[in-house]
């Protein structure tokens, strides 16, 4: 279980990079015809005919989905359904045609169409053993060649590098592992097992190398889990299972990573909205004073109803975001009014200014006409970092608050 | 007797995945059909432990309702979580369709009519044991026959009167949306066709032969069709044939009748592919052979 779970995460990751998760899913149902051809001209369940009709197989359908694509209109996802659905039917004749025919012993072969950790013995153990050596060897060997065949298959082919060659022993390890994994899983979920741990596996880091790791470990916990479950409810077959741990945890990684997990997202972008909101206050305070021409004057006190004059705020945020304001000490609170106290000076003329810098610097060194600066401004203003602030003091000449307004 | 049944039923379930496959192949979704059809299977199951029948209108509708749940929870995961698209059809439909599998294994034990065999490839052969049969011995032909003539029904009406939107949608989502159409509507409405036909055929065909009547013959007639009505006819006509064949092919060989049935649609995808490029090869020789004088 744990070699099926490591081999097929480990090429999961480079499928999922190469944008072709769903390969998967036809190499596993063209498994089947192959596994039964192997059976046929065994005459019985001998596993190296089995292996090499399903490997035969499971292969000519990555050419066969390939071909499609390349020499017809048809596009990828339909390509993979017409030769997966194609050879599993092929798949389903043969093993009808074998189950009404002469053949003895050909219990086990609906194995493979659901899975049955159970029946794995001892030889195969081995072979599976085998494999994710093969596929562990070839990965460490052939490392960068696949990073840059996965990330960019024109750069690899401009420095010369085999990427037929290349992409052929991918597909290759892909069969194999597949292969090795349909007999634990069957035909439907072992596109799990490629698919779920690298998505899972991405949400939590951007390199490649960690990525891998991460991949199977999740893949080989959720394996081992699964496999217990299964154990303790005896009736329950463990495929199943193995997915349904995987599947959670994906879900968990998406929910709760701190880089790109849907938690952490909205966070940010929450805490982005409050901090443009604050500032729009505080400039529209500032405007506020500039039009009565006092300047000078800013710790006047105002009425919220006089800030809605210059600006349009909701009514709701307004009051949350004076609140806000008053806890993080830039306004404070009399009588009914607000005032800006030192801080809140500083930091308003701070805004205005760099708001006003940005329109200068639009006007004067792009093309872009006086109507339509304010817009630019006004979204980059909330981000521009205290160095391009002097950069365009610099570059601009000019030194405290512009008074032209857009 | 039964033969006559079991093709005309095959004739329709191939009509209405066929018709609705177009659409399908056309958004560049035919993955999404697949996912579909495995990811009902928990829908059948649930409704089927609480009604104890096989073919209730209550698990059609529970049933056509988890499809949707499927391509919803497809699109958010796309878009919400940005995973990959195609990732997240694989990780949707494994997901439920492992639900589906130990539920079966819980709670169905011992079961006759569900089992997981018939979920993969269907059990054609069979429908003739369920039977309408009106004033003690009129027989007016298998139950699946008229299931599948309802759902013919619905899809044709739903592509009679929404051809524009379908179509719109299908060519360019952006100017649909330009006009101010509500395309997720659409999409939606699409999803649920599409889940409802894979629900119906999935006792006849089975959830991963189903994917062969909905993307296969329309694939074969978007080759040789440049517009709509035509790959739509075009797409019955193979679907139909690729049943006919099939089916005396089955008989012929004593194999399952279904698998069969898909088998000669695949055959007849690649006969036309290659078919087409052979002819193509050949014209360009002669203008080349011609353009030498």
């Amino acid at each position: 279980m744990i070699c099926i779970n490591s081999s097929s995460a480990l090429i999961g990751s480079f499928a999922y990079l190469r944008k072709r998760s769903l390969i998967g899913d036809a190499v596993a149902h063209s498994l089947l015809p192959g596994i039964c051809l192997g059976f046929i001209m065994a005459g019985e369940k001998n596993m190296i005919y089995l292996f090499f009709g399903a490997f035969f197989t499971g292969w000519l359908s990555t050419y066969l989905v390939d071909y499609i694509v390349n020499r017809s209109k048809i596009k990828q996802d339909a390509a993979i359904g017409i030769v997966l659905s194609s050879f599993f039917a092929l798949g389903i004749v043969l093993l009808t045609f074998i189950q009404n025919g002469v053949y003895t012993d050909q219990g086990g072969l609906n194995h493979f169409l659901f899975g049955q950790v159970a029946a794995i013995n001892k030889d195969e153990l081995l072979l599976f053993a085998v494999v994710l050596a093969v596929i562990v060897l070839s990965i460490i060997v052939f490392y960068r060649s696949f990073i840059i065949v996965s990330f960019n298959s024109d750069y690899a082919k401009s420095i010369g590098l085999p990427v037929r060659s290349i992409e052929f022993l991918m597909t290759s390890l892909t069969v194999l592992a597949i292969a090795a994994g349909i007999q634990a899983l069957g035909v439907v979920l072992i596109s799990a097992l490629i698919v779920t741990p690298a998505a899972a596996a991405r949400f939590w880091t951007h390199s490649l190398g960690r990525m891998l790791v991460i991949a199977v470990v999740f893949s080989v916990f959720s394996g081992l889990v699964g496999a217990y479950i299964s154990y303790a409810n005896s009736q329950t077959p463990t495929g199943p299972w193995v997915v349904m741990i995987l599947s959670t945890i994906t879900l968990i990684s998406f929910i709760g990573s701190t880089k790109r997990g849907i938690l952490a997202r909205y966070l940010k972008a929450r805490n982005n909205k409050s901090k443009i909101l604050l500032e729009n206050i505080l400039k529209a305070i500032y405007h506020y004073h500039e039009r009565q021409d006092r300047q000078k004057e800013l710790n006047l006190s105002l009425a919220p109803a006089e800030i809605l004059k210059v600006r349009r705020f909701d009514t709701a945020d307004l009051r949350h975001g004076l609140n806000q304001l008053i806890r993080r000490g830039f306004i404070g609170y009399r009588g009914n009014n607000y005032y800006l106290t030192e801080e809140g000076m500083t930091e308003s003329k701070r805004i205005v200014r760099l708001h006003r810098l940005w329109e200068q610097y639009l006007l004067k060194r792009t093309s872009i006409d006086a109507f339509h600066v304010h817009s630019g401004a006004e979204a980059i203003e909330h981000i521009l970092s205290p160095e391009i602030e002097k950069e365009l003091e610099k570059e601009l000449g000019i030194s405290g608050i512009p008074t032209e307004d857009f | 007797m039964s033969d006559f049944w079991i093709i005309l039923t095959a004739s329709i379930v191939a009509i209405n995945a066929g018709l609705l496959g177009c659409f399908l192949l056309l958004r560049k979704m035919a993955m999404v059909g697949d996912a579909i059809s495995h990811a009902v299977l928990p829908g059948i199951v649930i409704a089927y432990y609480f009604s104890g029948d096989k073919t209730s209108g209550l698990l059609l509708l529970g049933a056509t309702l988890t499809g949707v749940l499927a391509s919803f929870i497809i699109d958010f995961l796309s878009r919400k979580a940005k995973i990959q698209g195609d990732a997240s059809i694989g990780i949707t439909y494994t997901l439920l369709f492992a639900l589906g599998m130990i539920m079966i294994s819980t709670w169905m034990q011992g079961n006759v009519d569900i089992d997981m065999e018939c979920v993969l490839y269907g059990d054609i052969a069979l429908i003739h044991m369920d039977k309408i049969i009106v004033d003690g011995n009129l027989y007016l032909g298998p139950r699946a026959f008229f299931v599948e003539i309802i759902a013919f029904a619905i899809i044709g009406f739903s592509l009679l009167f929404g051809f524009k939107g379908f179509k719109l949608l299908a060519f360019n989502i952006d100017y649909a949306r330009s006009l101010g159409i509500n395309t997720g509507k659409w999409h939606y409405a699409l999803m649920t066709l599409v889940s409802l036909t894979t629900v119906v055929a999935f006792e006849v065909v089975g959830a991963v032969l189903v994917v062969g009547f909905l993307i296969i013959p329309p694939a074969t007639a978007q080759l040789v069709s440049t517009k709509l009505k035509v790959m739509l006819l075009l797409t019955c006509i193979f679907g139909i044939s690729a049943v006919i064949l099939g089916y005396y092919l089955a008989i012929w060989w004593n194999v399952s009748i279904t698998g069969a049935m898909v088998m000669v649609s695949g055959i007849i995808f690649f006969g036309v592919l290659i078919g087409q490029r052979i002819l193509k090869s050949n014209k360009q020789n002669v203008e080349f052979a011609e353009g030498q004088f």
